[in-house]
């Protein structure tokens, strides 16, 4: 007769747990900068290999000091930004005039990752938290397996591979607006140019003492016209 | 095993196409009418346009069972909502329920849903709720197996600011597009539009669709073509 005890390997709760992201953003990049954070993310929402939604806000404000960008799974994204509405209402009801700074949002945001985590049920995310308050400049990234860091610059998915050596290079201290916004859009040019599920409609977000604001959507301009470009088969018959 | 058999045992699913899009003055969501288990169609002639309320349907696709069921939960706690509310519940409220059962039971279901209706405070809306439990939304959303076919259709010939007119018959084009190429979508095309005024359902034989490349115009028999055309009408 079969019983209960001998499921040692499987729960009988194991109904609950996420097996695969279906709709998923792709790289989100964060850089500190002179009077802030600078962060940008393209506005895709994959389905599998298909680039199905084109409209997709990855970037919002929680609270009035911090950021928050996401890749990965968009259902779990929207769900944690209701728990952050939930952590940022709970907040303002104390009304002591304190409020959440990013590093205290992104240390809320790391537990509930690594919580999830071990109860093999994560939140399929990876996410980047940035933040000013008082001055204080505050950039760190969480994923879906609680790993969590800060630096000068972060970045999710392929950006790490692909952006976080641009910025290696060309980040510095003190860096203006209008740099910052140039370095993020180079790395998203390239993203544009090697990662399948980018596309070509982005968002840059800028976060200061003062606040937080999120561009309109635009698109960046792509160069082909290498002249290897435009007969790359010429001079080796029958090549690819 | 004989083939057109099929397998009987596999899920019954709404291989489908659905769409809802908006225009100005409400929605218009139309489907196919395809339910098959494996190769056999079970049902040729179903209903993947469901009300919700009395200004709200939802677009079906993906296995029947669930989200047929996602549809009474939803349509049960609309009710009880439009009691306590004392008004017509608004389209955005629909989506959420659906959201919630959808995204709360990710691992269990399968259903692509697409939410629309008109409501006095933001007029027609259109929400997807893909595979997931994503809410989304849109000014147009299509879905089911069928709208892999029409991506490259509304990228050209959707526009924003359309008459009724002009609003049913992209939907009645499009589902009949993907009818033509999606072996899972097929039957009849209906659809529903809702605005201020009300719910209006609309229905399409498949005979009274436009004909596509390498569709030929129906007959009663060879003999009617035989017999107008020349003496020497059967080739060898």
């Amino acid at each position: 007769m079969e019983n209960s005890s001998y499921s040692l390997l499987s729960s009988e709760a194991d109904s609950q747990r996420t097996l695969y992201p279906y709709v998923t953003g792709t790289s989100v990049i964060g850089i500190k900068y002179k009077d802030g954070i600078l962060m940008v993310a393209d506005m895709g929402g994959s389905y599998g290999s298909t680039l199905r939604y084109k409209s997709v806000e990855r970037m919002k404000p929680v609270g009035k000091h911090s950021l928050i960008g996401a890749s990965g799974e968009i259902s779990d994204f929207q769900e944690i930004l209701r728990y952050l509405d939930e952590l940022t209402l709970n907040d303002s009801m104390w009304d002591d005039g304190n409020s959440l700074g990013p590093k205290e949002v992104h240390n809320y945001l790391t537990r509930v990752m690594y919580n999830r985590r071990n109860k093999f049920n994560p939140l399929w995310n990876s996410l980047v938290l940035g933040g000013v308050k008082n001055g204080q400049k505050y950039l760190g990234t969480v994923n879906m397996i609680g790993v969590h860091y800060e630096d000068n610059h972060v970045a999710t998915g392929f950006g790490n591979h692909l952006a976080r050596p641009i910025l290696r290079d060309e980040w510095h201290e003190n860096l203006s607006f209008e740099d910052g916004v140039k370095l993020l859009e180079k790395c998203m040019r390239v993203l544009l140019y090697r990662d399948r599920s980018a596309v070509n409609k982005l968002q840059i977000a800028k976060i200061t003492d003062e606040g937080v604001t999120i561009s309109q959507p635009y698109s960046l301009k792509t160069f082909w016209n290498f002249s290897a470009f435009q007969n790359p088969t010429v001079g080796a018959e029958g090549s690819w | 095993m004989d083939p057109s058999l099929g397998d009987l045992n596999s899920a019954l699913s709404t291989g489908t196409t659905i769409i809802g899009v908006t225009y100005n003055g409400g929605v218009v969501l139309g489907a196919d009418s395809r339910t098959s288990t494996g190769m056999y169609v079970a049902n040729r002639a179903s209903d993947k346009i469901t009300q919700l309320t009395d200004n709200v349907y939802l677009c079906r696709s993906g296995s029947a069972a669930d989200t047929q069921i996602i549809s009474d939960y939803v349509r049960y706690y609309l009710h009880q909502h439009t009691i306590q509310l004392g008004q017509p519940a608004t389209v955005k409220v629909a989506a959420n329920l659906v959201r919630l059962l959808a995204y709360n039971n990710k691992n269990m279901l399968q259903a692509g849903l697409i939410v629309g209706g008109w409501d006095k405070y933001e007029g027609g809306k259109i929400y997807g709720v893909p595979l997931g439990g994503t809410i989304l939304e849109q000014p147009f959303a299509i879905g089911g197996s069928g709208s892999s076919y029409l991506y490259g259709f509304f990228d050209q010939a959707w526009r924003e600011g359309m008459t009724q007119e002009e609003a049913e018959q992209l939907v009645v084009k499009a589902v009949s597009l993907a009818i033509a190429r999606d072996g899972a979508s097929g039957g009849v095309v209906r659809t529903v539009t809702i605005n201020s005024e009300g719910v209006a359902r609309k229905f399409y034989p498949g005979d009274s669709l436009p004909l596509w490349h390498e569709e030929l115009e129906a007959h009663e028999s060879l003999l009617d073509i035989l017999s107008t055309s020349n003496p020497e009408p059967m080739d060898s």
